[in-house]
């Protein structure tokens, strides 16, 4: 396995939206390869002829019924907001795309 | 030197692909109970759930599944036995969770196809589109951009966040690429996008208005020279909102490629937005570095594994294909293109056939909701549907084709149910709008008329059929209209001697 | 006499007997609160107004005849992972400092229905990550057995309340051992029951996949009780199984293991493990053979690997569940000065707003499930599970439950593992396997290590929705222990007015 760079972190910091000091992201370097290399034995007896588990429950088919229900009212789903207008969540400027 | 689009397919074979949103119509949203209506006032249909508030979970709107279901039917798709949901992680303010749950590598529908035809230079000709797959996923919030100069994103001070819409379901249909549509590809592209909004709509399970955004096209399209057997960079184009559009929108990147491709440009791939006025598309963010979604099954929700009954009651529901109805009932009817087109157009093939089923003639079937009714209708500003019901229209027909009624006075029994004067035996009678059937009140008034015109009586006596027009008149308007004038005729000329 | 030492069952028929009220009994919590917890810093939010007001409705309800649920009146503490209406729920972050849920988990809903006095929120690790409370925004919860040690996490702040008498029930939630392990840490009893047997709704998600809701109290009929309280199918939560629960107040009153096989895990014993810990393991063993067990041997030779895929699996799914956290609808906002875009203020709100563990978290979970590194690690790790499930299948397959330490050490001292993140995923190597199989288990105090004085704890497991059955088998060891030590184990801890 390579090594992880602060490059590498820095492009998951930015996938991830949380901004980091160069600082940061060359301690999170060391750590990450630290913590890498001890999970990375799970591929010891990850072969190709056991199927993965991603749930421990084996249900399916689990539906509601298409009925309305009662929502929040305005002020409950504003409740939280940091900054509100107009009945909606006030939120900075979106950039980068329309 | 620029190429025009005639140019440009000359030297370059399109390939197509077409992304297609649609959002279901039921009464609940996907993943939770709030209501989906359109309108309603800003995060009055939002609840934990689809606020993506912490420690809300989802679980799955069953009607959702059923219309995918159906609709992967209707698009020839096999169903999978098991299919599961994923999260698609990407931060945007109007998502959320900064997730969409949606599919990845196990959709519910896949290998389908839609055959659309179109017209050639050479006639009619088929083209097999190959669906890909149809998933289920759900909608985003929607944004406000506040400030800021052109009210567009760049330059807005703020936006503003409504999430009545987040949660909303969405099928997403894709197709395979669609290669050998040589310079039809913009009309393939409309026909198959006209096919499927017909389909959907005869399947009930969404509004499919384009212009609402309950149906949504994405259309991808890329060059490589005639013959070269090359797969050329695509661009994705959005906000492609009428059927019209589509086709604009795709003869437009066609020639914008090519002229990138003749100036030895490279085609970036990238998502482009089409602009309704210009009938351009102008670039969108860049694809070049790939997003990375970080698919991965969805922990909150268990798999979707429809069995083979549930599937074939499904299939069972199903109505027949709009496209051969349509064939079919043309046939039946025996109407030239040209006025299926108008019925089609105008979205009264159902109307017609369910008065027609109700004991209506057929042509005046046809020609009472294409005429007086959508006139009525255009005037208010309403869809004929909604002015009057089908068992009315098949009610004032039959009274027309037994000769109760004169179309004259038909088109007043119409004008009186749509003004809410109640069913067309309620008004008839309220006006007095019954044909005046009794010879002897025929009578007078024909003797009345042959005594103001005792010249054009003469006339008629001694052989002039045709003068009987003037009497004939004077004895309709002095009835109202209310009289049958064949009947007047038939009595006035046997008064006359000439019966 | 009814006081705050005694047992929630025994507080429950006081009330009912009227022997005492749901205000007196609430009162003598909220003192013992306002006088210990300053020591312990157990809770993050005390609601006196709102615990008193529904003590006094439900002395109100007693009083006019109406029928009351078993735990109706009893106070109860509860992790601030649970979204409580109109109550400050903050997951131990910074990031949802002051943000008061619009709605009721469906265990808070349910403990509200049945009577059950909520006094307030307790401290936790941020989000739930972390084994020590150290983890917490809101500074570190201190164990009430040793204040320079910490309780365990990540419920760690339910836990010590309970260890400190500050309340006789509580809440926690159990990822990879959150509850079973402070629960050991603390000398309490603490349970994770089937995954899917405890609505998950309304519980800020930590690791969808894992995460289960679940008791602390200081007997194994107080946790039994609580646990049918809150337990059931909820139709919010497409996880939840649709199955009647377990009959495990009848389980824990049993008082007979007779026939019952039980299997010592192997991979989970000898070495790695505190001398004075393999001990009480050992001597709860020959009660157990003397109360009329078999015991079996059994191996889970793929248990080595359930910690590494643990740490890919939780970390891959928190870092999903930890996006909606971006300043836009709730929660702390930094940096909207009108000039940063969104995108910019995201970044700045989750710099500033999540703790060192939650980022190495959310970093090594957007890692693993990354494109191009998917099937090396989180793929791998889901393989893993199925080999885990499969060692638990075979175990149980000789066994009705199987039984280990929940920790291999006691208590460790704050500080001592919060510069070695890995060190301090080890503390949860034995009850990590449990969460990965989706199976229930128990944590039960077994005495006190011999090197330390500090309360060490056994393991109980059993297989999906047979909660009953260690709740049969640790009632049976909590009366033989009982009986041989003349007291209950808090007795042994140390007076807290005298501790610094
Ligand atoms: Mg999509
Ligand atoms: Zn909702």
């Amino acid at each position: 396995m390579a090594a992880i760079s602060r490059d590498d972190v820095a492009h998951l910091a930015k996938l991830a939206r949380i901004e980091m000091t160069p600082a940061e992201l060359d301690h999170m370097a060391s750590e990450l390869e630290q913590i890498l290399g001890a999970v990375k034995r799970v591929q010891e007896v990850a072969t190709s002829d056991i199927a993965p588990t991603s749930h421990p429950l084996s249900m399916s088919n689990v539906f509601r019924d298409d009925v309305v229900k009662p929502s929040l009212t305005n002020e409950e789903a504003l409740s939280g907001a940091p900054a509100k207008a107009d009945e909606r969540f006030k939120v900075p400027q979106i950039l980068g795309e329309e | 030197m620029t190429l025009d689009y005639k140019a440009a397919t000359e030297k370059y074979e399109p390939t197509l692909g077409l992304e297609v949103h649609v959002e279901l119509n039921t009464n609940s949203k996907m993943f939770c109970s709030c209501a989906t209506e359109f309108g309603a006032s800003p995060n009055t249909q939002t609840c934990p759930v689809c606020l993506g508030l912490p420690g809300a979970l989802p679980v799955v709107n069953g009607k959702a599944i059923e219309s995918t279901i159906l609709i992967g039917l209707a698009l020839n798709c096999s169903i999978a036995p098991y299919s599961r949901f994923a999260r698609k992680n990407y931060f945007y303010p109007d998502m959320p969770k900064n997730f969409q749950t949606s599919q990845y590598d196990e959709p519910i529908c896949v290998d389908g196809y839609l055959d659309v035809e179109i017209e050639t230079d050479e006639g009619p000709k088929v083209f097999r589109v190959d669906i890909e797959r149809v998933h289920m996923e759900e909608d985003t919030g929607k944004s406000l951009h506040v400030g800021g100069s052109t009210g567009r994103i760049h330059g807005a001070e703020y936006s503003l966040l409504d999430y009545n819409r987040a949660g909303i379901p969405l099928v997403e249909i894709v197709t395979r690429i669609i290669p050998g549509t040589g310079k039809y590809a913009p009309q393939v592209a409309r026909a198959y996008v006209t096919q499927l909004r017909d389909i959907l709509r005869s399947l009930g399970v969404s509004d499919v208005k384009m212009e609402q955004g309950s149906l949504r096209c994405d259309a991808n399209v890329s060059l490589a020279p005639i013959g070269s057997g090359l797969l050329g960079t695509r661009s994705e184009t959005k906000n492609v909102n009428s059927l019209r559009s589509v086709e604009r929108a795709l003869t437009g990147e066609i020639e914008r490629q090519a002229n990138r491709l003749e100036a030895g440009e490279r085609i970036i791939q990238e998502t482009r937005h089409f602009l309704e006025e210009s009938g351009l598309t102008r670039p969108g963010r860049s694809k070049e570095q790939a997003e990375d979604y970080r698919y991965f099954p969805e922990p909150d929700l268990v798999p979707v594994t429809p069995d083979a009954k549930w599937i074939e009651e499904l299939r069972a529901k199903l109505p027949e294909n709009p496209a051969d109805r349509r064939k079919r009932l043309q046939k039946e009817w025996n109407v030239p293109d040209s006025e299926m087109n108008s019925l089609i157009n105008a979205e009264l093939v159902d109307v017609v056939e369910e008065t027609i089923k109700l004991g209506a003639e057929p042509t005046r079937a046809r020609t009472w909701w294409l005429g007086e009714i959508s006139r009525l209708a255009n005037e208010k500003e309403v869809a004929p549907t909604s002015l009057i019901s089908t068992a009315f229209v098949a009610e004032i027909i039959a009274l027309i084709t037994s000769g109760d009624l004169t179309d004259k006075l038909a088109r007043q029994v119409v004008e009186g149910v749509v003004n809410g004067e109640g069913s067309p035996k309620d008004v008839i009678e309220k006006r007095g709008l019954k044909v005046v059937s009794d010879d002897s009140a025929l009578m007078v008034a024909i003797e009345a008329a042959i005594a103001a015109q005792p010249d054009t009586a003469e006339r008629i006596r001694g052989g002039n059929i045709p003068a009987a027009g003037a009497l004939i008149g004077a004895v309709m308007k002095a009835t109202g209209g209310q009289a049958d004038a064949s009947k007047v005729r038939e009595l006035l000329l046997k008064h006359l001697g000439q019966g | 006499m009814t006081n705050i030492h005694s047992t929630a069952a025994d507080m429950a028929s006081a009330l009912a007997a009227k022997e005492i009220s749901s205000i007196e009994l609430t009162k003598q919590h909220l003192d013992r609160i306002a006088s210990v917890d300053g020591k312990i810093n157990a809770f993050l939010h005390i609601d006196n107004a709102g615990a008193l007001e529904q003590a006094e409705a439900i002395d109100k309800k007693r009083a006019s005849g109406e029928k009351l649920s078993p735990l109706a009146g009893v106070p109860i503490a509860v992790k601030d992972i649970l979204a409580q209406k109109g109550i400050p729920t903050t997951a131990g972050s910074k990031i949802l400092e002051g943000w008061r849920p619009p709605y009721d988990s469906t265990v808070v809903a349910k403990l509200k229905a049945a009577g059950v006095v909520i006094l307030g929120k307790t401290n936790m690790d941020e989000f739930a990550m972390g084994s020590s409370t150290e983890n917490s925004a809101y500074g570190t919860t201190q164990n009430p057995w040793d204040l320079t040690r910490t309780p365990g996490g990540s419920s760690g702040g339910s836990a010590a309340a309970v260890a400190a008498f500050e309340a006789p029930l509580a809440i926690g939630t159990d990822t990879g051992g959150s509850i079973r392990q402070p629960a050991a840490l603390t000398g309490i009893v603490g349970v994770k029951p089937t995954y899917g047997a405890v609505s998950r709704y309304g519980v800020v998600a930590y690791s969808s996949s894992l995460d289960q809701v679940g008791p602390f109290a200081r007997t194994v009929l107080d946790t039994a009780l609580l646990h049918e309280a809150i337990a059931g199918h909820d139709e919010r939560d497409s996880t939840s199984i649709n199955a009647p629960v377990p009959q495990v107040v009848t389980a824990a009153k049993r008082l007979d293991v007779k026939g019952m096989k039980i299997g010592v895990i192997k991979e989970l014993s000898g070495s790695g493990f505190q001398a004075g810990v393999s001990a009480r393991i050992a001597e709860s063993i020959e009660l157990l053979v003397a109360a009329g067990a078999e015991i079996v041997e059994v191996s889970c030779p793929n248990f080595e690997y359930a910690l590494a895929a643990y740490y890919l699996i939780a970390p891959s799914e928190a870092s999903s569940n930890l996006a909606r956290f971006d300043s836009m609808r709730y929660g702390l906002r930094v940096g909207d000065d009108g000039s940063r875009g969104a995108e910019e203020v995201m970044s700045a709100t989750r710099e500033a707003g999540f703790g060192k563990e939650v980022k190495r978290r959310i970093i090594l979970g957007t890692y693993a499930l990354s494109s191009g590194y998917y099937d090396a690690y989180y793929g791998s790790a889901q393989k893993v599970r199925t080999l885990v499930k499969q060692d638990f299948d075979n175990a149980f397959a000789k066994a009705d439950v199987l039984i280990s330490p929940v920790t291999p050490t006691t208590a460790f001292k704050i500080g001592e593992k919060s510069d070695d993140p890995v060190a301090m995923y080890l503390s949860d190597i034995a009850t990590i396997p449990v969460n990965m199989a989706g199976i229930g288990g128990m944590s039960l105090p077994v005495g006190l290590a011999d090197e330390d004085g500090l309360p060490v704890g056994l393991q109980i497991m059993a297989p999906v929705m047979q909660d009953d059955r260690f709740y049969r088998v640790g009632g049976t060891l909590e009366a033989a222990l009982l009986s041989k030590w003349g007291q209950p184990i808090l007795s042994k801890a140390p007076d807290l007015a005298v501790q610094k």
